[in-house]
């Protein structure tokens, strides 16, 4: 059964266990529903399981446990199944490639073996998200030829072009420069917003996080150390526990929450 | 590719001045781009008849092209001997080439993209040393299969052990958390096994079947013979529309396999049946015209090249390409000593390595 497109979608994570061959990385996690329309942040110390985490919502790591998206079980789905809802893109970018950004755009869109979608149709869609994404300029170009945020942004392309209704972006801004770094999360949060889907975003930048997400998710050893909006997540004592520094976290004159890291203990 | 645009990142937003005709620019744009790539390969496929033509002309007894063309067309008007010299001598010959060339590169190209390796190709990852193990079998000790004609009985051997060498690929991707990288390792492995096995072989063989080993090994076009056309030709004929079929996936795959498989594609199942197809195309190639390294690895470059790597037009592009270097190889091998036929499997690097630096060369800042 196919959620509802007009509601914001649920996704509800239970007893979830994940790992690589016999090396558990998540045990048992479980997680109040995910809501669509806003951007959901997993962040937590290195090793902590945020990438596993993402990996198996998208069906990529073998999973025990339940991962609901409204009426939809996700696990037990196959690769084509999962595709159907849940986009994935992953931190590392491909190297030398030679193709063009419309060329990959399409291929998201036409290497699915269910797509009953007509060429004509096929390219007006991947136009269509490179423009949502300010980069039709970009169509013709050669992916190996872009800047590093054009090609995150080229990549952001192939996974809205499929119209997802859950995102999960692994760090989309860990190698870009500060202005690209807002303008990725700039467009995702009102990707979250106008399209009413899920997004879940692993990010390494606390105030990053805590400036776009409307929800933060910290995880520590493969368990949820906080959760909650980003006053109620990142607190210092979260930040001594967790992360182990000595942090203080201040509204700034705009009200944006800050953290400022005194020294490692 | 396209003119660069400096503008790309101010670009206004939809909405701001008017999308229907920039959006009709684009969609226009990227229509030129697809006609562009198929001209492209319709000249790589006149380039290959070019080829073909100058490879029938080439030989001993010279025939001039204006001959080879009416002797193709119209048989009936040549006199007895030149037909015979067109058909049953030189034709075979020459399409065994352009057959061999597209065979090898489609499995070059496929097996570049499923392995994510630029190096990959069949002799890279142990084919053509399994096969010549195989050759070496049937040539030293004399093994023979029953039930099948004596000249059919090494290209058979050959054939099963580059087959077998790419089924122990298989097995090997099939085995749990099996990365890309101990793939290509193991091939690596193969390759070094079956040569030190291929030398063993040849420290106990006589040396008449030394002889014929070697001549074997350094690949020649001169075993060509309608039956075996037959088959490799029904070979590429059916497995050519697969990967064909395939190449929105295997495209998609060049975005890594996380990606591809986050948009639906059951990546272990493509990277099967693509391995499937590169062991049919190169253990029969192999098996009828001995080692003849560098076509798998480069036509697949030189197709990247000229039309990139969307697989709807690299694919084609590479078989095209290995058919027209194989075509021109063979060409060479018949007039670089004079009066001599060198294996064409020598020829093969000679030729395409300069073609293929100079089109590194002059194509080094674009896509």
């Amino acid at each position: 059964m196919a959620p509802n497109p007009l509601a914001a979608p649920r996704l509800v994570i239970d007893a979830l266990s994940a790992g690589y061959g016999k090396r558990r990385i998540l045990d048992g996690l479980s997680l109040p529903a995910i809501e669509g329309g806003g951007v959901t942040a997993l962040i937590g110390p290195n090793a902590a399981g945020k990438t596993t985490l993402l990996r198996a919502l998208a069906g990529l790591v073998p999973a025990k446990g339940s991962i609901r998206l409204d009426g939809t079980e996700l696990t037990g789905l196959s690769v084509a199944g999962h595709a159907r809802f849940v986009t994935y893109m992953p931190q590392a970018l491909p190297q030398r490639v030679a193709l063009t950004v419309f060329e990959a755009t399409l291929s998201a869109l036409m290497s699915a073996r269910d797509e009953t979608i007509s060429t004509p149709e096929a390219h007006a869609r991947a136009l269509a998200a490179l423009e949502r994404l300010g980069i039709a300029d970009l169509a013709l170009r050669g992916l190996d030829e872009l800047s590093g945020g054009q090609r995150q942004l080229a990549s952001l392309a192939q996974s809205i072009v499929r119209e997802p209704t859950v995102l999960l972006l692994d760090e989309p801004t860990s190698a870009l420069d500060i202005h690209h770094q807002l303008r990725v999360m700039q467009l995702v949060e009102e990707l979250a917003r106008e399209r009413a889907i899920i997004v879940v975003i692993v990010l390494h930048d606390i105030a990053q996080a805590a400036r776009y997400a409307r929800r933060i998710v910290v995880l520590e050893n493969g368990a949820i150390a906080a959760d909650g909006t980003p006053h109620e997540a990142i607190t210092p004592q979260m930040l001594a526990r967790v992360y182990r520094v000595e942090a203080r976290v201040e509204a700034c004159s705009r009200g944006f929450l800050q953290v400022i890291v005194d020294r490692a203990v | 590719m396209s003119q660069p645009s400096a503008r790309a990142e101010q670009t206004a937003p939809p909405g701001a001045g008017e999308p229907d005709a920039a959006r009709h620019a684009h969609l226009a744009a990227y229509a030129r781009l697809v006609r562009r790539r198929l001209a492209i390969l319709g000249g790589l496929g006149a380039l290959m008849l070019v080829a073909l033509v100058l490879d029938i002309a080439t030989g001993p007894s010279n025939l001039s092209v204006h001959t080879v063309v009416i002797g193709l067309l119209d048989p009936a008007a040549l006199d007895a001997p030149a037909r015979v010299i067109i058909w049953e001598v030189r034709l075979p010959y020459a399409l065994m080439a352009v057959l061999v060339g597209a065979a090898l590169a489609l499995a070059g190209a496929e097996m570049q993209t499923i392995l994510n390796n630029p190096l990959a190709s069949p002799f890279t990852l142990g084919v053509s040393s399994a096969a010549s193990f195989g050759a070496a079998l049937a040539l030293v000790l004399g093994v023979s299969l029953p039930l099948l004609p004596a000249d059919w009985n090494l290209p058979a051997f050959a054939f099963l052990f580059a087959f077998g060498s790419v089924l122990l690929l298989q097995a090997l991707a099939g085995l749990r958390g099996t990365g890309v990288e101990t793939l290509v390792l193991f091939g690596i492995a193969l390759v070094f096994t079956f040569n030190a096995l291929v030398a063993l072989v040849q420290f106990v063989a006589s040396q008449e079947a030394l002889q014929q080993l070697v001549f074997w090994s350094m690949g020649s076009l001169s075993r060509a013979t309608w039956p075996k056309l037959g088959v490799l030709g029904i070979m590429l004929l059916a497995v050519a529309p697969f990967a064909l079929r395939a190449s929105w996936r295997m495209t998609a795959l060049r975005l890594g396999e996380d990606r591809a498989r986050s948009f639906g594609i059951s990546v272990a199942r493509l990277r099967f049946f693509s391995l499937l197809r590169v062991s049919l195309l190169a253990a029969t190639s192999v098996a009828f015209v001995g080692t003849i390294g560098f076509i798998g690895l480069v036509a697949p470059h030189i197709a990247r090249l000229l039309v990139g790597e969307d697989h709807r037009f690299f694919l084609p592009a590479s078989m095209l390409a290995g058919a027209a270097i194989m075509s021109l190889a063979s060409v060479a091998s018949k007039t670089l000593v004079p009066g001599a036929l060198l294996p064409v499997g020598i020829v093969t690097a000679l030729i395409g390595v300069p073609f293929f630096m100079a089109l590194v060369f002059s194509r080094r800042e674009r896509l």
